[in-house]
């Protein structure tokens, strides 16, 4: 197992495990509900975690046709 | 005829000019109509996958669901996010071995990758089964917004036949370049329309976002969380995963990942897909904005949440505007749809009966199908009842149990051999429709469980059932066949 695919693991951890955690409509962040606000952080979490992902990816260093 | 209509129409035309022309200069064998020859870069391809995640299913049943069901509306932003994940690993192996392999459809992978043609005529069966009611909620939602946006002046039926119409021209002459040249202006309306439409709606209403859930609270405690029951955290978890591993499943996806250029495409989209979902935030926003300015939209009716509020809030041209943008949802999509389902059904079943058949009469034949599909659809639109939204519901579960056979095939070895493949998606696709059409939920089935596992989409049952069946028919028939052949597996 390769660090890209543990980093991969994360958001699934974070967004399935957390949810019973984050199901709350209070405190409300950024003018959102908790729950919704913890969803949103995640996307964006995956976002910059797939990122990373792509860098560390020798895949992305080959050129390709 | 009112300039809302003028407007919806306008588009129409505008989008069926911009799909005609697409094909021009290009000659229209299989590969470029239904993969657009494999040549289609990051824009493109971003586009058309983009157009999975913006249906009018999206549209209208995003806002739908946060105008009647609150919290549990979530999951959408959920499951697409661990879909991309998946899709950086999972769609450059898809698509490497596709082109490699000069494949056409999504049957196509499992007739190559399990050497069984008849596995791809189950597949497509399968496929067909689960897109028809697919395209028919596209085909509704059509419907809704444009006799809704002009207030009745034309019939649902009218639209839907003049959407149709349009549609099946288009994907005749263009196939997926038509589908990609529209997804080009569709994404454009899209996101003007509902980035204004959750920006301002939420602010006029109630003076911001943070207002706006303040007083949903205090009207309905809890709306806004998942409820303890029913669609609850369980709920969710389960209806992510499964939905997430059905994501890629639909056969016009598969269309869609074998048009690009280079594999590098999915791996850079990988990154921005999760943010670009974010959109559907501002869908929800609006559906929330209507709970309380919108009384009266029971059950289905609350997916007319997003066009009453606008009507009662806006100009009839911005009406026209949204509407163009909800009509330009249904038929993206619609397009690929009829486009996959004609592809397997010349491609996946007529040939493999009629061996003789030429790649040319292939292609002719998979054109000629599409008003064909089109006509089927129409029928379920106008004629299905509540048969359709049973088969609604069944339709992703279907889909989803082709996830094992295919995701083991793309391993080196491959545990899996034919007769596990056919047999574990014929067992969980007959689990599927036993408990979509007898109505079970886990409860029903098992009453005596915890509540929490009675919360589980049905839909794992299938799933780990098709799992356990694979496996065991795998394992069978491989010890059975060692014996005779050495090497059944040459990719």
């Amino acid at each position: 197992m390769k660090i890209q695919h543990l980093l991969a693991l994360i958001p699934f951890i974070g967004l399935l495990g957390g949810i019973a955690f984050a199901n709350k409509v209070t405190p409300y962040v950024f003018g959102m509900p908790f729950i919704l606000f913890y969803i949103v952080l995640w996307v964006i979490l995956t976002s910059a975690i797939m990122a990373m992902v792509y860098k560390l990816d020798p895949a992305n260093k080959e050129e390709e046709i | 005829m009112n300039i809302a209509l003028i407007i919806i129409f306008g588009f129409l035309a505008f989008s069926i000019f911009l799909g005609v022309q697409a094909q021009k200069g290009k000659d229209m064998s299989l590969e470029q109509w239904s993969v657009g020859g494999r040549g289609f870069g990051t824009i493109f391809v971003f586009l058309l996958m983009a157009g999975e995640i913006y249906t009018t299913f999206t549209f209208l049943g995003g806002s739908g669901w946060a105008y009647g069901k609150g919290g549990p509306t979530y999951y959408i932003l959920g499951y697409g996010c661990l879909a991309y994940i998946m899709s950086y690993w999972l769609l450059p192996a898809i698509w490497k071995y596709a082109k490699d392999n000069k494949l056409m459809s999504q049957s196509d992978f499992f007739v190559s990758k399990y050497k069984s043609p008849f596995l791809g005529v189950f597949v497509s069966i399968v496929g067909v089964v689960a897109l028809i009611p697919y395209l028919v909620l596209q085909l509704k939602g059509l419907g809704i917004i444009v006799s809704e946006a002009s207030a009745g002046s034309i019939s649902s039926t009218a639209a839907i036949w003049i959407g149709v119409i349009s549609v099946t021209v288009y994907v005749m002459i263009s196939g997926i370049h038509g589908s990609a040249w529209t997804a080009v202006i569709k994404d454009i309306m899209i996101l003007g329309v509902v980035l204004f439409l959750g920006i301002y709606l939420p602010i006029h209403y109630y003076g911001g976002f943070q207002p706006m859930f303040e007083a949903i609270e205090a009207a309905k405690p809890g709306f806004l969380a998942l409820p303890d029951t029913g669609l609850s955290v369980s709920w969710f978890i389960s209806t992510v995963l499964l939905t997430a591993l059905g994501f890629y499943m639909w056969p016009h996806t598969f269309g869609s990942i074998y048009s690009a250029q280079s594999s590098k495409v999915f791996r850079k989209n990988a990154i921005i897909m999760p943010l670009y979902q974010l959109v559907l935030l501002f869908v929800f926003f609006v559906g929330f904005a209507a709970i309380l300015q919108v009384k009266g939209l029971e059950g289905p009716a609350g997916d007319l949440a997003l066009l009453r509020l606008s009507m009662q809030t806006f100009n009839p041209w911005v009406v026209g505007l949204i509407g163009a943008a909800g009509l330009l949802t249904a038929i993206v999509p619609g397009s690929m749809i009829m486009m996959s389902a004609s592809t397997l059904l010349a491609k996946n079943v007529f040939k493999v009966f009629v061996p003789k058949a030429s790649d040319q009469q292939v292609a002719k034949l998979a054109k000629n199908l599409v008003p064909v599909v089109a006509v089927i659809a129409l029928y379920f639109t106008f004629k299905g009842g509540d048969t359709l939204v049973t088969l609604l519901l069944m339709g992703y579960s279907l889909v989803t149990q082709l996830f094992p056979a295919l995701v083991f095939s793309l391993a080196k070895k491959n545990i899996v051999t034919k007769a596990g493949a056919f047999a574990g998606i014929a067992v969980g696709v007959f689990t599927v429709a036993y408990i979509t059409i007898s109505a079970s939920t886990v409860g029903t089935i098992f009453p005596a469980l915890p509540q929490f596992i009675k919360d589980l989409n049905v839909g794992v049952i299938a799933l780990i059932i098709n799992l356990v069946v694979t496996f065991v028919v795998s394992f069978v028939t491989k010890s059975a066949s060692t014996g005779n052949s050495t090497n059944e597996r040459v990719a």
